[in-house]
């Protein structure tokens, strides 16, 4: 392998990235709307319900659509307390996954669809290069920010869901395994499934917007996971998470091994 | 870097098409260490994609080729190592700044780290980028862009250049800055392979030029021996009387072996009443019995002079065939 290739691209995919406005802003919006403001506008509603007493505090009502133990670890708090932390803990955990997917899914779409949109791929086409090496520098400048997003959308929430909880209900929930779990585990395979699908679709567009947008669409799944723990099909459980951070990297597997197939530079100088 | 008697590029019937469309048609050709290459052709002739063939970014449908004896479909990185290409359009990064693009590159490449400033450093200096290293290359002019792009294709000191169409959208003076640049890297022993449809260009820098036309190689050869080849574009110039204007071509047109006589397009020829007319299909050897047919014929010959085949007229009568 030809790491300082490798190194040498991954470095200028992710520098470049940063200093693009398309690709800066959905990176700093979507981390401040998901991790910062819900948690912050749920919590002060929450809030002002405890101070006015709206609620009943009767957690029986609701202990049935809660995880095992999750009354015993919260008893004494009122119905709102409780679905407060419930909603910071469990209900919002699947929206997590939005912040790695998003973030390497628009680096990746500015990484491979812009460079060809931009024409700059075919001098990089002409690299002492490898396919292989090729694609792993470029899958590697786009995982990275996919994962740092990750990482810092999960200190972010930390420090904020935590300063809400102990506002609303006075106590401190996080970081408990179910987050390690996501952050460190589901969230690096999210990345990479987000960037992965972007690069296949990268390889059937021409531009950044149509990458991304298709790319996006991987979202989906996330968006599913909230509403089935709403509805209360399944409740996220340690175990659970380690089954999905599987699951997502078996479709990563897959997805890589398509993506190698379509980003071949023979097919993509065919194409130029 | 090869030895002024390797090969270093062969090719046997390479062949390349794209649906019905056959953009390399059976190339078969030999190239030498340290010798400027000319792949000559109209847009479309097939040039860019023989250099993609060569440097094994894409797959040829059929036929081989050897480039520093590795075959480019399955040792097309280690080959790109030691070749450097001028793709058509610049393919930069507006966003980065030219020393930022020369150290990526550099970097790409594999130039040591120890080497890395000198090089980017003496290729800014050699393409008058200099002064404007730091600038992002979105504000930089097409002409800038095109040297900037030429110092990248040279960044890592290659022993094969590729270059397409390489004084595309220059100046008068940085093309023959650019002329100046392959003739040295041809003194240092570079092999150069120089797409372009600028004839004289082709004529004045290769020794050697392939003439295509729609994938297929017309003629491969020197361009006097092209000339030579064909029996094409050997003439003489006459310079005679300008009253005897009308004699002269009838005569002319009447003597054995003239095919064309013709007064020289360009008017500035003419001069102190003097007219300059073009004997097309005669030489050198013509001359003696040239001169005796317009003494006899009384015409005022001031001055007669064989000229060898251009370029041009080679390609264009390569084309007509």
């Amino acid at each position: 392998m030809n790491w300082g290739a490798v190194w040498a691209i991954a470095r200028k995919d992710v520098g470049l990235a940063l200093r693009t406005r398309a690709v800066v802003l959905p990176l700093i919006i979507v981390p401040l709307v998901l991790m910062v403001g819900v948690p912050v506008l749920v919590g002060l509603i929450s809030g002002m319900a405890v101070q006015l007493d709206v609620a009943s505090t009767d957690m029986e009502e609701i202990a049935r659509a809660l995880p095992p133990g999750f009354g015993e670890q919260y008893a004494g708090l009122s119905e709102v307390q409780a679905g407060y932390i419930y909603f910071i803990v469990y209900l919002f955990a699947p929206m997590y996954l939005v912040l790695p997917l998003m973030a390497s899914a628009v680096v990746a779409a500015d990484s491979f669809a812009g460079e060809k949109e931009r024409k700059t791929l075919e001098a990089l086409v002409y690299s002492p290069t490898t396919d292989r090496e090729l694609l792993f520098a470029k899958i590697l400048g786009a995982w990275i920010p996919g994962v740092l997003v990750g990482l810092g959308g999960f200190v972010a929430y930390t420090l904020v869901a935590n300063a809400m909880t102990y506002y609303v209900a006075s106590r401190i929930v996080l970081p408990n395994p179910l987050w390690l779990l996501l952050a460190f585990w589901v969230g690096p395979a999210a990345a990479a499934l987000g960037l992965g699908i972007t690069v296949i679709a990268s390889s059937r567009v021409n531009t950044f917007q149509e990458a991304y947008q298709i790319g996006s669409l991987v979202v989906l799944p996330v968006v599913l996971l909230v509403i089935g723990q709403a509805a209360g099909v399944f409740i996220l459980s340690n175990w659970l998470v380690v089954l999905v951070g599987l699951l997502l990297w078996g479709f990563v597997a897959l997805v890589f091994v398509i993506a190698a197939a379509s980003f071949r530079r023979t097919t993509l100088m065919a194409r130029l | 870097m090869e030895t002024a008697s390797t090969t270093v590029i062969t090719t046997e019937n390479l062949t390349r098409t794209f649906g019905v469309n056959v953009a390399v048609n059976a190339l078969t050709v030999t190239i030498q260490a340290g010798e400027v290459f000319g792949f000559l052709g109209h847009n479309g002739a097939g040039k860019t994609t023989t250099v993609r063939l060569l440097n094994g970014v894409i797959a040829p449908t059929a036929g081989a080729a050897r480039i520093f004896g590795l075959d480019p479909t399955t040792h097309g990185h280690r080959i790109r190592a030691r070749t450097g290409v001028l793709t058509e359009t610049p393919a930069l990064d507006n966003r980065m700044t030219a020393r930022d693009t020369l150290r990526y590159f550099a970097e790409v490449y594999g130039v040591p780290v120890g080497e890395r400033t000198r090089r980017i450093d003496e290729l800014l200096g050699v393409f008058e980028l200099g002064n404007r290293a730091g600038s992002k290359v979105g504000g930089f002019s097409k002409g800038m862009r095109q040297r900037l792009a030429l110092a990248r294709t040279l960044i890592h000191d290659p022993d094969i250049i590729f270059l397409d169409e390489p004084t595309s959208g220059l100046d008068p003076v940085a093309i023959r800055e650019v002329h100046h640049l392959i003739e040295q890297l041809s003194h240092r022993g570079r092999t150069v392979f120089l797409c372009t449809h600028n004839l004289a260009e082709a004529e004045r820098l290769c020794d050697r030029v392939a003439v295509l036309a729609q994938g297929r190689v017309l003629a491969i050869g020197a361009t006097q021996e092209l000339g030579r080849q064909l029996n094409r574009g050997h003439r003489v110039s006459v310079e005679i009387n300008a009253d005897d204007l009308a004699r002269a071509l009838h005569l002319f047109t009447q003597t054995p072996r003239v095919s064309l006589a013709e007064p020289a397009a360009d008017r500035a020829m003419t001069r102190n009443g003097s007219v300059l007319i073009v004997l097309h299909g005669v030489g050198r050897a013509d001359v003696p019995h040239l001169v005796r047919a317009a003494v006899e014929q009384g015409l005022d010959l001031y001055r007669i002079q064989p000229e060898a085949p251009t370029l041009e007229d080679v390609y264009f009568a390569l084309q007509e065939l």
